[in-house]
């Protein structure tokens, strides 16, 4: 019999592990404070009049109708803001976006004009009587035509711009990986698509911009992921001077990298405020949220991989073109256009990988990389882990068999990988076979060949399997920065006269939990406990500056910062206990939440009593000054490296192609788990997210740039008839360089799931010869592919 | 238009445009703003509120259809400083992240569990299929409305469950 715990510190434990959330009580009460809920007095309220054609010249635009409106105060238009110097912003790959059309719009749902009034209803009812007459342009929908020459020319405000091309970039050895493929016993090649997507956070976004002409200062409301650079960003373009902008993020409903990037009605809310001299609120619908919101993926991507006859993997390389839509504004390092594509090599013991990544424009909303995708790592992910899948199909091996025989080994770790990665640290097969011992591969393998034996027209049984590794926690600032700001971030720790602290951070919780995490970083560190902690976070002006949560970066690199903020605090409190016992510090132990003379654990001072010490009359060690607080900023020395097995099965109905997902295992490894109550969620909803990409979610287009999923009638996202109840397991592997071991876990799940259910659809139907369905695996695309199939092979055989 | 109806057990009473939604009712003229709004089309479920006890998405009703009725919404589900099972149910089983959709999950399984005291698994997640949640998968929303349905049926047993439930009513009534 082991001994059992004491039942209240499992409750609450002073450290790492399961916790109730310290943001519920207001959450389950009504009580969070969303950007929709401030109310200002004297607020007038935005709205945007966007495109409804995705390519025309703006020939014409009258006002006048509206500005009449009685509860109207101001119409804004592009030219309005061309006197500021504000019609055209940067974007963060560096390009140029238009916060209103001036000259063109490119594509549907672009923002033409803003509307301010006393209320929403009014402000809505006044963007009916703008009038703006467009000159109809061909859209240019499809990435492929918008590299022809004789394509429309989408950009023509830059100068020179004779075509939609933005950029070309590689990595990896192109003449070795050539080589490899040269001396291959068996070369496969598949083409796929990654659909434009959207994260469809449940809060749109929207801001609430507060100018006070007299002290000139901006306090800005923002659904924003990253304040700190939001405030930056602001200052450099508006010219407002950085001191005098206050970005403030309140709740946010979710974000998924939704939030990351400055859109238009931010900025507008803000020039709306100078204007009226009041505050100004903007909230967009649901359709403007997916229509001219940060989109996702959008990347086509020819795979080839290389291997033997026994099917050892020698190499692979990807030719990708890459839909930015009509503005690059992509949020990523700025070395790195494609983000971190170039970790599709994987999770396997590869010689050689090369890849090459072409940038188009087209009249499609501008985004890009926003979706829990680790900078285009779910891209990356997808394309290895069906390439790997189809060349099992073409060895008739099976794909579990065929990871376990290439998987990078334990003891090769830090391993380096053929396009410039170092991964910190991994024991792939262990993870892989924890997944298929709790999703019972065997027998699933053996259900489905009596299924396959009977073939009594029942549902078409397949499993899908995937194994993803994530690099998340940009920095090292180093080589990764947004727009010229190092990726690294700061916190301030400041322990009161009492014993109660307050930790401050630059990150930004979207409903990841921060302020319960954080504090137990600091209980685990301090020995304070986590009720005693309070985490300020969304304000600039309370927090340390820092880029913010988006790339999974949260824990790898603010994390790294609470901890090592914390044992400077540590230190400092060893070096005033050792005044307070006539110690030397160097004497002391450390025993979580307190200090005692090594040998005499009598002779103790806790961290309440050295926090009072701190701030009391007692003569302080040289160099140490009257307060327990310590603030860093973090550059990490590499990324973190997380990855995870994934196991579904799925039942086709083969009369309509209706895929329904039986069950779904998840084996993942972040490394040390701080609260795993919070590490399970956040995977839950990963996994939900890459259902939903895999089998639902499309931002489609018809050939003049209508977009097809507007509203969520048509952009169909899962609910919990859609989604199995997951079932998860764990390994951990300890990052070797974070402090705390902790490697990030938020999009794992989004970047892992998506092969997995597609390799299962796609096994479901490979005895009647389908190698790949793209997604999302709707039912008409699987019927399609089936009926196809079975027709052929009757073909064949009559 | 003059409306008049009871919020969670107050009588309000004001004058408003026609086409006000109740949703915007509730949040702007109340100050209410538990209730979220989240789509345009009655799909995401944010917004839902009980109306005469029945659960409605209130971006879909004019604040002018809910006069003279009986609204309540995710503020009153505390009584007396007591959380409802629900809301303790949320918190233990991490049925929630980033909050958003929580109130509107809340109300409908409030209407569940009156009218179905122990539901498994498939019934709650049909009776939440009209609600969406970004963030936890389900899962974890499902195991919340368990709990709290367990929490309910104890609290009962012992005595201090207080009203019956609307599936109690009915069965003393067939």
């Amino acid at each position: 019999m082991t001994a059992t715990a004491d039942p209240a510190a499992e409750e609450r434990p002073i450290g790492f592990g399961r916790l109730k959330r310290k943001e519920d009580p207001r959450f389950i009460r009504g009580q969070g404070n969303y950007l929709d809920d401030i109310t200002l007095p004297g607020m007038l309220h935005g709205a945007m009049l966007r495109s409804p054609v995705a390519h025309g010249r703006i020939v014409a635009i009258d006002t006048s109708e509206a500005l009449a409106h009685p509860k109207v105060h101001a119409v804004i238009t592009g030219s309005d803001l061309e006197g500021l110097n504000l019609a055209w912003m940067p974007t963060l790959s560096n390009d140029t976006q238009a916060v209103l059309a001036t000259d063109k719009v490119r594509f549907q749902g672009q923002e033409v004009a803003f509307v301010v009034a006393d209320d929403h209803y009014a402000a809505r009812d006044a963007l009916e009587l703008i009038d703006v007459e467009y000159e109809m342009l061909d859209a240019v929908i499809d990435p492929h035509r918008a590299l022809e020459p004789d394509a429309p020319v989408i950009r023509d405000d830059l100068e020179n711009k004779t075509d939609n091309h933005i950029f070309d970039w590689e990595a990896g050895d192109a003449e070795a990986t050539e080589a490899a493929f040269a001396e291959a016993d068996v070369v496969v090649s598949q083409d796929m698509v990654y659909p434009r997507s959207h994260p469809a956070p449940m809060e749109t976004c929207g801001a609430v911009a507060d100018y006070d002409k007299v002290s000139g200062k901006l306090t800005l409301y923002e659904t924003t992921q990253a304040p700190h650079a939001h405030r930056t960003l602001y200052a450099l373009v508006a010219g407002i001077p950085e001191h005098k902008i206050r970005v403030i993020s309140p709740d946010i409903g979710g974000g998924f990298g939704n939030k990351v990037g400055i859109y238009p009605g931010y900025v507008c809310a803000v020039v709306g405020s100078i204007v009226s001299g009041r505050p100004v609120k903007w909230v967009e619908d649901r359709s403007e949220n997916l229509m001219s919101t940060s989109f996702a993926r959008d990347y086509h991507m020819h795979g080839e991989i290389a291997a033997t006859n026994d099917g050892k993997i020698l190499a692979v390389r990807t030719k990708v073109l890459a839909d930015h839509g009509a503005f690059n504004s992509t949020a990523q390092p700025t070395k790195f256009p494609a983000g971190f594509f170039h970790v599709f090599a994987g999770s396997y013991d590869l010689r050689v990988a090369h890849c090459s990544v072409t940038g188009a424009y087209t009249n499609k909303a501008p985004g890009g990389v926003a979706y829990a995708c680790s900078f285009r790592i779910t891209e990356a992910v997808y394309l290895i882990e069906r390439m790997v899948d189809v060349l099992a199909d073409e060895l008739e091996l099976d794909p579990a068999e065929l990871r376990l025989q290439n998987f990078i080994r334990a003891e090769q770790f830090p391993y380096a990988n053929p396009t410039g990665w170092e991964y910190d640290s991994g024991d792939y097969e262990k993870t892989m076979r924890v997944a298929l011992d709790l999703a019972g591969y065997d027998e699933l393998l053996r259900e489905q060949a009596e299924r396959r034996e009977r073939d009594d027209g029942g549902p078409l049984m397949g499993i899908g399997l995937s194994f993803f590794t994530e690099a998340v926690g940009a920095g090292p600032r180093r080589h990764m920065d947004i727009v010229g700001l190092g990726m690294a971030d700061g916190a301030e720790l400041r322990i009161h006269p009492t014993g109660k602290a307050v930790v401050r951070l630059s990150v930004q919780t979207q409903g990841q939990g921060h302020e319960t995490t954080f504090a137990q970083i600091v209980a685990e560190e301090l020995g304070i406990p986590p009720e005693d902690i309070d985490v300020v976070h969304g304000d600039t002006d309370q927090t340390p500056f820092g880029l913010g949560t988006y790339g999974s970066r949260s824990t790898p690199v603010s994390g790294g910062a609470v901890a090592m903020v914390s044992r400077q605090v540590r230190e400092k409190a060893r070096k005033i206990a050792g005044a307070m016992l006539e110690a030397d510090p160097d004497d002391l132990e450390w025993e979580k939440g307190r200090f005692f003379v090594k040998g005499d654990p009598d002779q103790a001072a806790t961290m309440a009593e050295i926090a009072l010490a701190a701030h009391g009359t007692i003569e302080l060690p040289e160099g140490v000054d009257g307060n327990l607080d310590g603030e860093v900023t973090y550059d990490p020395p590499n990324l973190t490296f997380p990855y995870g097995a994934y196991l579904c099965v799925v039942d086709i109905d083969p009369g309509t192609g209706t895929v329904k997902v039986r069950r779904f295992i998840a084996v993942d490894d972040c490394g040390t788990r701080i609260n795993p109550m919070i590490v399970e969620g956040q995977i839950h909803g990963g996994l939900t997210d890459g259902v939903g990409m895999a089998l639902m979610q499309h931002i489609d287009f018809d050939e003049q740039g209508n977009c097809l999923a507007a509203s969520f009638m048509d952009y169909l996202v899962p609910t919990a008839m859609e989604v199995p109840d997951w079932e998860t397991g764990e390994t951990v592997t300890p990052s070797p360089h974070h402090p705390i071991g902790a490697k990030g876990v938020g999009e794992s799940a989004t970047v892992g799931s998506p092969p997995a259910v597609v390799n299962a659809v796609v096994d479901a139907l490979s005895p009647y010869g389908v190698r790949h369905v793209d997604m999302p695996c709707f039912p008409g695309r699987v019927w399609e592919a089936l009926d196809a199939a079975r027709s052929s092979s009757r073909g064949a055989g009559s | 238009m003059q409306v008049q109806m009871t919020v969670n057990d107050q009588s309000v009473s004001h004058d408003v445009e026609p086409r006000l939604l109740l949703v915007h009712f509730l949040r702007q003229t109340l100050g209410l703003t538990g209730t979220h709004w989240g789509c345009d089309t009655s799909n995401c479920g944010t917004c839902v509120v009980l109306m005469d006890g029945e659960p409605v998405k209130s971006c879909t009703v004019l604040a002018a259809m809910a006069s003279g009725r009986e609204v309540r919404t995710v503020e009153g589900l505390e009584v007396d400083g007591e959380l409802d099972p629900l809301q303790e149910g949320f918190m233990e089983e991490h049925g929630l992240q980033c909050g958003f959709c929580t109130p509107g999950m809340l109300m409908t399984a409030s209407h569940l569990l009156e009218h179905n005291p122990d539901p498994d698994e498939e019934t709650i997640r049909e009776a939440i299929s009209g609600q969406i949640c970004r963030c936890t998968g389900y899962a974890t929303i499902v195991r919340s409305i368990q709990w709290a349905a367990e929490q309910r049926r104890a609290n009962r047993a012992a005595g201090n469950g207080g009203a019956p439930t609307a599936a109690e009513t009915e069965e003393v009534r067939s």
